[in-house]
């Protein structure tokens, strides 16, 4: 049915213009008085050093590869369980060892040390 | 049919004013435009607009579970219009931008935030045909919106230039990912039972409630949205004690209000995403079923009732646990996700599916009712089994590096807890000034 997905096609219009309104209102509404202390970056109170945009740790990239692997079997899995009803043991039986392959991926990260927070 | 404003009022009641003007209007394309704009408006601001409501509740909650009083000033005597004057208040302040901040981040992000929290309300059902629209494919909807939404507190983060923010957004990132794992898995287990993707569905597979079918799963996926929503004990986002105030740290007026309307959403969101996915929705033994004489629609009514109710009791629990437990450390979180939650998932996932089809196949006759309790069953011993192995490695862990709780490995070798005392030694000073009043370890100054 396309007027289920018009719904959200006009949602996805509208839902910003809920959060744009209130920043316009106080835009208009607060004072705009700007200096260069007043801007500064928050630290604790003393003066900024350097800049924000540093190298992150790797830890938090490796995580995101593991997730990679369950997002993508998810995508997989959403499907299989929708039509849950008018699947067979046999498919089933083949979920069964997709979900273990994946499950592997998940025990080789483990086994590797990746899952540990250094 | 002719429009009739007697009829149309009372269609507002029972929460069928949309079938109503649908009939009245005709068939033509724009009568499903304005509809659903309309919808759209009530779908979007009723729980912008509740967030004043859930927002007191949620401090007079918490005031009350640590012995305060909370807001009791504005608004009569229980401070009723209180968040009303909080936004005023930041509607009122100045729109400050750091040195150095990405603009087009910094102010994207609050708004990324805010749709993206509104959106999801599309596909919760609130009463028996009262929803947003029913999509074939809710579920799915929901978890690809609320991974946007990551990326909104990465931008915002990244667009501060501020350490804190930046380490906040990290956090986030990590925390969001993490746990949006198990919230998939725990989400599979409804839709192999209901064999549908639609919350509609979900609901009205929802005889007895899922969480009696799955009372585990039901549980993780409770977890995992407190963490998904970043509540205490997993506000590690924005722990104040750490980071200031995480990813917003540089937010302040209404952009900072934006940020907070978003994250009640989120939960508000959360809580009827539980109650529909685990405890049945606008069900409640029949009631939502019921007609008057005059086909005034009051089951729909009591679905919406019973909806909220269910909604507020998860929340109840969201505060109580709020004001409960202290906040986890980054490796406990993602150690208790990757290696507890996601495998013990995955089990009882592997068992739902294989076990619900065979109890279709070859045994349909014991029920629903059967049904549910073989599953139960099934779950809990899983359940049980998953923590028996936790309190193993726990023990292991602790007997490897037993020199750091010596307590805790006494109890461990003596089968039984004991108390030790520790005897604390008298200060040692290398001089014999003992009594200088300072703390014992305090740097003793040079003579």
């Amino acid at each position: 049915m396309q007027s289920e997905w018009q719904f959200i096609v006009l949602f996805v219009v509208i839902a910003p213009l809920l959060a744009v309104a209130p920043i316009l209102i106080n835009w208009l509404l607060g004072p705009k008085k700007p200096n260069p202390i007043k801007q500064q970056t928050y630290e604790c109170g003393v003066e900024t050093v350097g800049d924000a945009w540093v190298q992150f740790k790797v830890q938090y990239y490796i995580y995101a590869l593991v997730f990679v692997i369950f997002d993508i079997e998810a995508v997989f899995l959403f499907p299989i369980a929708a039509a849950y009803g008018q699947l067979g043991l046999f498919a089933i039986g083949a979920t069964v060892v997709f979900i273990v392959l994946l499950a592997d991926g998940l025990l080789y990260a483990w086994g590797r040390g990746v899952l540990e927070w250094i | 049919m002719s429009f009739n404003i007697g009829e149309f009022i009372s269609s507002i009641f029972d929460l069928t004013a949309g079938d109503y003007l649908a009939s009245v209007w005709g068939t033509e394309p724009w009568v499903s435009v304005v509809l659903d704009i309309l919808g759209i408006l009530i779908v979007a601001t009723i729980p912008l607009l509740s967030v004043f409501f859930v927002g007191l509740i949620e401090r007079k909650v918490l005031a009350r579970m640590q012995d305060r009083i909370g807001p009791n000033r504005v608004g009569g005597k229980y401070g009723l219009l209180q968040m009303f004057a909080d936004v005023v208040k930041m509607l009122t302040k100045e729109l400050l931008v750091p040195a150095g901040a990405d603009k087009v981040a910094y102010f994207l992000a609050p708004v990324l935030s805010l749709a993206t929290s509104a959106l999801l309300f599309a596909v919760v059902p609130f009463a028996p045909g009262v929803i947003g629209t029913n999509l074939g494919v809710g579920v799915f909807y929901v978890l690809s919106i609320s991974s946007v939404s990551v990326v909104a507190l990465l931008l915002a983060g990244w667009g501060s230039n501020n350490k804190y923010a930046l380490l906040g957004a990290f956090r986030a990132v990590a925390q969001l990912v993490s746990y949006e794992v198990p919230m998939i898995l725990s989400l599979l287990v409804p839709i192999i039972l209901a064999s549908s993707m639609s919350t509609m569905d979900m609901v009205e597979a929802q005889a007895i409630p899922f969480v009696i079918f799955a009372p585990i799963s039901a549980l993780i996926f409770f977890v995992s949205s407190l963490a998904e929503t970043g509540r205490s004990p997993f506000d590690l986002l924005e722990a104040e004690s750490e980071i200031v105030a995480g990813f917003h740290t540089e937010y302040s007026g209404m952009v900072f209000g934006l940020f907070m309307a978003a994250e009640y959403m989120g939960i508000m969101f959360m809580c009827f995403l539980f109650s529909t996915a685990y405890l049945g929705g606008y069900r409640f033994f029949g009631l939502e079923e019921i007609v008057l004489g005059n086909g005034f629609q009051l089951g729909r009514l009591l679905g919406l009732f019973i909806t909220i109710f269910k909604g507020a009791l998860v929340f109840f629990v969201f505060m109580w646990l709020r004001a409960t437990l202290p906040r986890l450390r980054i490796d406990q979180l993602l150690n208790f996700n990757w290696k507890f939650m996601v495998p013990l998932m995955l089990m009882i996932l592997l068992t739902v599916a294989l076990l619900d089809r065979l109890i279709l196949d070859y045994i349909p006759q014991v029920g629903e009712a059967g049904r549910a309790g073989i599953h139960f069953v099934s779950n809990i011993i899983i359940g049980f089994a998953g923590l028996e192995v936790l309190r193993r490695s726990a023990r292991r862990q602790r007997l490897r590096h037993n020199t750091t709780s010596p307590v805790l490995a006494v109890a461990e070798n003596e089968g039984a807890p004991i108390y030790v005392a520790t005897e604390v030694e008298p200060a040692h000073d290398h001089h014999g000034h003992d009594h200088h009043g300072h703390d014992a370890h305090a740097p003793v100054p040079a003579h």
